[in-house]
């Protein structure tokens, strides 16, 4: 299988121990109860403050391990995207712009997209990363959507797409627009292939991504706390000049609207997981023993 | 009255002279006077007709964003009252509500049957609100839904007439999953078994345009435009900025020619001199013809070609570089 190399292994602790141990980044302030938590204990948190739950953005990178067993996983090698092909220039030149994405995040775009197994069960997992020009969807990420679905049905394998964008890619422009139907024919292939699509919407999910292929999973999980809704608040509150309440358009609001099937804390996400897939993939539970006279008549 | 545009003040000024002129030959006319004015309306009506000639040939991005949004373009009920005949209008989503920003219904186009789906802006301030500025709610899209799948259904082609500046940004959209309704409603046209032919007629704003756009061919008239954000919310996010429109406009290649060259929409649709809303019958009797030319060689594919036809030419874009 020549798509996949790259074989990476970290593990959990690794990834997301940061290179740089300084002694002021050895705690952590969280943002919304102002406690300070010692880094390792964020890490094995998952980046979930222990005192208030508040969940804090992951890296792709550190989503991957914490979705895939032993947090071991291949990344699958993206398609090349032509750079720049409207010479766009707004304050500064978007080529310019990526550089400066890439070398703060390690990333060449916004999503990253990798096989391994979620609790036992083989799937390929589609990871956006907000840090990365607020994850937004533009060719290259475009592509890898794409792309992850090619994988995932020639495997014939779930896919689990954990989205976070602020919506398309303004600096490319139309070609950033039309990802939105480009990635909806790749959630129609998923269909047609009869492979599971499963969605995370995570921290922030909005624009023309929640209005593409982050709304068309066959189970839609919204992460704790993460704040989803097409259009942003400031432009609703101008359109409708109020003020929004408090709570507007967070994870637990679209649950009550029935936008979602379910809002899951991230230390139950890959548990979840886990279990949706095996139910729709008619697998047995995580870990169970089967009798060996099911496995012979399942032969 | 005739609206003009700010560049267009030299033409309002000969306009306004022939006018005048007309309406002293006229009086004169009346009270016997045997001073001829033809010589002098004629030669004002040809600078006319080159000036309008000049500038709608080098129209800059942001000219074209304000014929684009010209008040007597003709929009979604002109194109249906010309074009479509036994129109029946079909309401609602069944679920909650209809939306009078998406319009839709079955006609006969040319002879045979059509379903035909499109944004309403309305025409004057109170259609305009009736109508919510063609500002899609997800009553709207997913009234498209049903509409496509009742065409499917009985192997009807469907037309979509693409005119606004996006879906609604308000509570109520939000509260019933807009994301949801645009997204399932951009499925929809890619999985049609049915040709579809998706028109800009005017502004393709967002994902509120795509929504109804994801056609077997899109067309675009020659001054529409079809844009990821408008220029005027880009300038305030990218350039924070709201008076760099202008250069929004340039940079985001919006233009029917630009999108031509980057293969995102399949034809350009000729406007009469002066733009659409000079000629309305003319524009919308050539629209007229377009449509019907590529239905035809649409028509002749059986659904799974159609299907994957579509499918193919999304996936292309942006794929050549
Ligand atoms: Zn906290």
């Amino acid at each position: 299988m020549s798509w996949l190399t790259n074989v990476v292994r970290p593990r959990i602790q690794k990834v997301f121990r940061s290179n740089k141990e300084t002694p002021e980044n050895l705690w952590h302030k969280c943002p919304a109860c102002g406690e300070m938590i010692f880094h390792r204990d964020l890490e094995a948190a998952l980046k979930v403050c222990p005192q208030c739950g508040y969940h804090m953005r992951l890296t792709a990178k550190e989503r991957l391990a914490s979705i895939f067993d032993g947090g071991e996983y291949k990344t699958v090698p993206l398609p090349a995207v032509p750079l720049d092909p409207l010479k766009f220039r707004d304050q500064k030149k978007y080529p310019d712009r990526l550089k400066e994405a890439r070398s703060k995040t390690g990333m060449e775009d916004a999503v990253l997209v990798a096989t391994g197994n979620v609790e036992g069960v083989e799937a390929v997992v589609a990871v956006q990363d907000f840090a990365f020009m607020g994850g937004s969807l533009g060719m290259a990420a475009g592509e890898a959507i794409v792309r992850s679905a090619e994988v995932a049905i020639e495997k014939h394998v779930p896919l689990i797409m954990v989205a976070a964008a602020g919506g398309a890619r303004m600096q490319e422009a139309i070609l950033a627009l039309m990802q939105m139907p480009r990635t909806t024919v790749a959630v129609q292939m998923l269909r047609e292939a009869g492979v599971p699509y499963i969605v995370v919407l995570t921290d922030p999910t909005t624009g023309g991504v929640l209005a593409s292929y982050a709304m068309l999973g066959d189970i839609q999980i919204a992460e704790k706390g993460a704040l989803i809704g097409f259009s942003g608040r400031r432009v609703i509150e101008q359109t409708i000049r109020e003020k929004l309440p408090e709570g507007y358009q967070l994870a637990e609001f679209q649950l009550e609207r029935g936008t979602v099937d379910m809002v899951v804390h991230r230390h139950q996400l890959k548990e979840t997981l886990g279990r949706v897939i095996r139910l729709l993939t008619h697998r047995p539970k995580a870990g169970a023993i089967v009798p060996f006279a099911r496995v012979q008549a399942t032969r | 009255m005739h609206t003009y545009l700010d560049f267009e003040k030299s033409i309002a000024e000969l306009e306004g002279k022939i006018q005048e002129l007309k309406a002293l030959a006229t009086q004169g006319a009346q009270q016997g006077s045997s001073v001829n004015m033809q010589d002098e309306i004629g030669r004002l009506e040809q600078k006319v007709g080159q000036q309008l000639k000049e500038t709608y040939a080098a129209l800059t991005p942001w000219q074209k964003v304000q014929v684009a949004r010209h008040p007597a373009r003709p929009h979604f009920v002109n194109y249906v009252g010309k074009l479509i005949e036994d129109f029946t209008p079909l309401a609602g989503d069944r679920a909650f509500a209809d939306d009078p920003a998406i319009l839709g219904g079955l006609g006969r186009f040319r002879g045979r049957s059509v379903m035909v789906i499109g944004h309403e802006k309305g025409w004057d301030t109170q259609s305009r609100i009736a109508h919510n500025f063609g500002l899609g709610k997800p009553d709207g899209y997913r009234k498209a839904v049903r509409l496509m799948s009742l065409a499917e259904r009985f192997n009807i082609p469907v037309i979509t007439l693409v005119d606004t500046a996006g879906a609604y940004p308000g509570r109520e959209g939000e509260e019933r999953a807009q994301a949801e309704a645009i997204a399932r409603s951009t499925d929809r046209c890619l999985s049609l078994g049915v040709p579809l032919i998706a028109v800009i007629i005017g502004e393709g704003g967002s994902g509120g345009a795509v929504g109804l756009a994801a056609g077997s061919r899109v067309l675009m008239l020659e001054h529409s435009i079809y844009s990821v954000i408008s220029p005027e919310g880009a300038a305030s996010i990218l350039w924070r900025d709201s008076a760099k429109s202008q250069d929004a406009a340039t940079a985001m290649k919006i233009t029917a020619q630009s999108l031509y060259e980057y293969g995102v929409i399949d034809r350009i649709i000729p406007e009469p001199v002066g733009g659409a809303h000079r000629e309305p019958d003319n524009i919308i009797r050539v629209t007229g013809d377009a449509i019907d030319e590529e239905l035809r060689d649409l028509e002749k594919l059986d659904a799974a070609t159609i299907r994957k036809q579509r499918r193919e030419k999304f996936l292309a874009i942006g794929r050549s570089g």
